[in-house]
């Protein structure tokens, strides 16, 4: 009688854990289909599946949209802030599978595994927005980063590939640990692990509680290391850098939009009343971190390691909303978060593109000229080099006039400078693509091997690449470079998507 | 009439260009350039100069979650400054199509949307989107300096311009943002005739740190004396043409925005900083002028002309009184009709001196070439401020309004205008005049060249003999945008007595 009940299940909502049920269907399908033999199977079928398994995760996120239910015995909750950053780092996964499919990546490490753990690291990120518990918090968080580290690593033969997983698997397992830590603190403090149950007890007489207290340090400073917000951000250029392009591209985007999701779901909801007391520290770490991203950014050569100072910038500006902990601020951040993944994305395809073709790697000189040889690839690296410094008539001006805006109405008006000036900063390496591109000739064929010492490692051999006509990524390119002009100068339906995120969150002002 | 047809013109005739052959491009240019200074004089002459407040008013919701509105509109105060953005433009994409430019179809885009970017700055009647053109106007001059300029260190340089008048304008993107959240009312907007109203208006520590945002950027962009050292770079680096718009148009824009923003929202801030911002005027004229009349090079002589000019133009806006503003505004028509037909001047007196834009290279040009040297002269006459010109009246004006609050400061101002004659007839008399230069060769300007010419000059004439149509027309509106601010001076003037 007692085991009967002890083994009865919650109950579970199929509708609404549909989604996560897809990706993670998907990641099963592709690793078994990619056991096959047939190499059109791999290198055509799996990618294919793959995308239909982040295509159907957005078409149901679609199907459940405004529905408001908790899941799994309050385990997870689906409502529109889920959906909405799902739709963020679902677009990011399945940019990243386009971005994989003729790339060196899969092939060394087996398509049916590479395929398989992109998606089960979105479903890892699925699970993170949408947990309700610092459980599921934790587990979400793990299934997210453990096989971002194996992807990491899948250029088997390049030592850079190798030295990167390593990297981000220490210098993540850390930060799990930190953040794991302060859980415990957090858990210790209010007696549940609970969201909600916290927000009770907060509300009840821990408030001040100095272990609870520790708890919210030592869990700002796990999740800092998940969105690279400084000072926990070291790891972030080597780890871009090293990693296959397509994977840096899905880390740099996808990543972010789930940290920023749980920074949004833990402080704005079960820890909202202290917010006096994390409030400024998160607003100090957002200066730190757009001055130290700003400044790092300004010195490199490589342009995945200037995307990646770069998006250690734009978690400072994104932390802004949620400094505010207003429902202006979580609209803000959510609706920066797909900004932010168009500009990176579009940005990230025409990098992916010149280093297959070029030969020169990811280092500038590859786009050097590019302006007046390929009018039509360098127009998305512009707009997204333009967007990201916040230049009018792109998203990314929209997107921080918007952040702006809720740091000012959240009495952070200092916070808005603070914005505005790592703008001024950022102008100085963003403006150096863009002079490369159009205001400097292209360099002499043979410069390859002088710059980078080998020929073109990370888009596999250059003889066989260069002169093919690679839609997929072209696509990518043009059509998120298309979507940062398009919604610099039409941003409603992005807004509404944002403000339906923002009202989903009950309890904020 | 539709602003938005004015507005988006020039940029919709250059998309289309893109689909010409390359050889072609110029002509959709100029197309649309033409199309925009019709529509333009045509918006001049159906503009009634009796009534008060804005004209031909476009008001649509762009952005509702935002509170941005599409506001355009046209009074006396842009009304004149949107003519001779359309006339410079005209006559500097006429100019460019004479030459040939390597990727025309690019540099044609480039430049019609700086059009139509200058034209949205001076007709957005909505903060927000005011800053939004303010910034988009400046993207054009980047690439078009970058990728068409003179130096060989042009990158740098125009990355350098870029940075500097970016740096203006983010301040003044938060410090934007600010006015609309913080402004009292129970929505926020960024209507700029409901943020200049009494019940909107913010508090005075508001308003202080939000006006040195607005100042920043405004004299960045002009130059203003501590903020040009983007100038001297900047200037050399952009193609002559570009230079004309840039130096006759963009710095009036920053001018204008005095007038449209500053002033009236933020008018206890305006009387706070009268002074400093006299002294930067102040400081302006007198090391603009030092340097135009010490640099050898023909451009920077304008280029610091400039700075001198734009210095008065500040003067005059921050008298507070009504002829400063009057003379202000008039002074930033005729210093845009003076200085883009003097950079296309110079581009021809390089063409004559073996390419060189030093003076000392110059010398004895007018030998052969009287007309050139005629229209030089008319367009020299009225830097210097000649009595008689256009530009005296302007600056009259400015002296007269700023005697009335600060005579110091008008008493040293004067000197300014003393070295204007020096600075611009030491360029006229160097390149024209004195000994034939070992590689010059004096020969008259081109017909298609003296086309584009003349009627630039035939409008300085013209300002000079009927000053008061742009005087009488823009009186209304710029008392309305001082206003305030005179208001509030005028109880300390009388404590004091």
């Amino acid at each position: 009688m007692i085991l009967a009940a002890a083994a009865k299940g919650p109950h579970i909502d199929w509708a609404g854990v549909s989604p996560l049920v897809a990706l993670l269907g998907a990641a099963t399908l592709v690793l078994l289909i990619g056991l096959l033999r047939p190499r059109v199977v791999r290198e055509g079928l799996v990618p294919l599946l793959a995308l239909a398994g982040f295509g159907a995760a957005i078409g149901l996120g679609i199907w459940q949209y405004h529905e408001q239910k908790d899941l799994i015995a309050g385990a997870l909750r689906l409502d529109d802030l889920t959906i909405v950053l799902s739709f963020v780092f679902c677009g990011g996964g399945a940019a990243a599978v386009l971005l994989s499919w003729r790339a060196i990546a899969p092939r060394e490490a087996a398509h049916g595994e590479y395929f398989a753990l992109l998606l089960t690291s979105t479903a890892g990120m699925w699970v993170l927005v949408a947990s309700q518990n610092l459980v599921t918090l934790f587990l979400g968080l793990e299934l997210l980063s453990i096989p971002l580290y194996v992807l990491c690593a899948t250029e088997m033969r390049r030592a850079t590939s190798l030295e990167s997983g390593l990297k981000y698997l220490i210098i993540g397992s850390v930060g799990s640990a930190t953040l794991l830590y302060g859980l415990a603190f957090i858990y210790g403090a209010t007696g549940s692990t609970d969201f909600a149950g916290i927000a009770r007890a907060i509300g009840g007489d821990v408030a001040t509680d100095s272990l609870l207290l520790t708890g919210i340090a030592l869990t700002v400073a796990g999740l800092a290391f998940k969105a690279s917000v400084a000072p926990f951000h070291q790891w972030t250029p080597d780890v871009y850098e090293g990693a296959p392009t397509p994977v840096t591209a899905f880390m740099a985007v996808a990543t972010k939009a789930a940290a920023f999701g749980v920074f949004l779901r833990l402080f704005d909801v079960a820890l909202i009343d202290t917010s006096v007391d994390w409030a400024p520290a998160l607003a100090t770490l957002a200066t730190i971190t757009i001055i130290v991203g700003n400044v790092g950014a300004l010195g490199q050569s490589s342009l995945k390691r200037l995307m990646a100072w770069s998006s250690v910038a734009q978690a400072g500006y994104m932390l802004a909303g949620v400094v505010v902990a207003t429902r202006l601020g979580v609209q803000a951040t959510v609706f920066y978060l797909a900004v932010y993944l168009m500009m990176n994305l579009a940005a990230f395809a025409v990098i992916v593109i010149r280093e297959r073709e070029s030969g020169l790697g990811d280092d500038i000189s590859s786009v050097q000229g590019l302006g007046a040889e390929r009018p039509l690839l360098a127009l998305p690296m512009t707009l997204a080099m333009l967007g990201l410094s916040g230049i009018p008539a792109t998203a990314g001006f929209i997107g921080k006039f918007y952040l702006i805006d809720a740091a000012v109405s959240g009495d952070y008006a200092w916070l808005g400078v603070v914005i505005v000036i790592g703008s001024m900063v950022s102008l100085a390496y963003y403006l150096k693509v863009i002079a490369a591109m159009w205001m400097q000739d292209a360099p002499t064929p043979g410069a390859a091997l002088a710059t980078t010492g080998h020929p073109a490692m990370a888009g596999g051999s250059a003889e066989a690449d260069s002169g093919r006509f690679e839609f997929e990524t072209w696509f990518v390119a043009l059509l998120f470079g298309g979507a940062t002009l398009f919604f610099g100068i039409v941003p409603s339906p992005l807004f509404d998507l944002a403000v339906d995120a923002g009202r989903s969150l009950s309890g904020l002002f | 009439m539709n602003l938005s047809v004015l507005l988006w013109l020039p940029l919709a005739a250059v998309v289309a260009g893109l689909i010409l052959p390359a050889a072609e491009a110029r002509f959709a240019a100029l197309l649309g350039s033409l199309a925009a200074l019709v529509y333009a004089v045509v918006m001049l002459f159906k503009f009634d100069g009796g009534q008060a407040g804005l004209q031909f008013v476009i008001d649509k919701p762009w952005i509702s979650e935002l509170g941005i509105h599409y506001k355009l509109g046209v009074d006396g105060l842009n009304l004149f400054l949107i003519a001779l953005a359309t006339v410079l433009f005209f006559a500097c994409i006429a100019w460019s199509a004479l030459r040939e430019w390597e990727r025309p179809r690019l540099f044609y885009l480039w430049l019609g949307l700086a059009e139509s970017g200058v034209l949205g700055a001076l007709m957005a009647q909505d903060l927000a989107l005011f800053v939004i053109f303010f910034d988009l106007m400046l993207v054009p001059f980047l690439f078009l300096g970058g990728g068409w300029g003179t130096t060989p260190n042009r990158v740098a340089s125009m990355v350098k311009l870029f940075i500097y008048t970016l740096v203006g304008s983010l301040l003044m993107l938060s410090a934007a943002v600010a006015t609309g959240v913080l402004a009292p009312g129970d929505s926020v907007t960024f209507d700029l005739a409901q943020l200049a109203s009494t019940s909107r208006r913010l508090p005075v520590g508001s308003q202080e740190w939000i006006f040195l945002c607005f100042a920043a950027a405004f004299l960045v962009k002009m130059p203003a004396f501590p903020l040009h050292g983007w100038m001297p770079d900047g200037y050399k680096a952009m193609p002559l043409p570009v230079l004309a718009v840039f130096s006759g148009i963009l710095s009036k824009v920053a001018a204008y925005g005095f007038l449209r923003v500053v002033l009236p929202v933020y008018p206890d801030a305006a009387v706070h900083f009268q002074e400093l911002l006299l002294l930067i005027s102040l400081a302006s004229i007198l090391y603009g002028s030092a340097m135009a009349f010490t640099t050898p090079d023909a451009r920077l002589i304008l280029g610091y002309s400039s700075v001198a000019q734009l210095g008065f133009i500040t003067l005059g806006i921050f008298s507070l009184t009504d002829q400063g503003g009057q003379g202000a505004l008039l002074q930033a028509v005729n210093h845009g009709l003076v200085v883009a037909p003097a950079f296309l001047i110079c581009a021809l007196l390089a063409a004559r001196s073996n390419g060189s834009e030093d003076i000392r290279d110059m010398g004895g040009i007018a030998f052969r070439a009287p007309i050139l040297a005629a229209l030089f002269l008319v367009v020299a006459f009225a830097n210097l401020a000649m009595p008689g010109s256009s530009n005296f009246v302007g600056e009259f004006f400015i002296l007269l309004g700023t005697f009335e609050s600060k005579i110091v400061i008008a008493i040293v101002a004067f000197t300014g205008v003393v070295l204007a004659s020096v600075y611009t007839l030491r360029l006229f008399i160097r390149s024209m005049h004195n000994r034939v230069g070992p590689h010059v060769e004096s020969r008259e300007i081109a017909l298609t060249d003296g086309l584009v010419l003349a009627p630039l000059v035939a409008l300085i004439v013209a300002f000079a003999l009927y000053p008061q149509v742009a005087l009488s027309k823009g009186e209304g509106a710029v008392k309305a945008s001082i206003a305030q601010a005179k208001a509030l001076t005028a109880p300390a003037k009388e404590a004091s007595r």
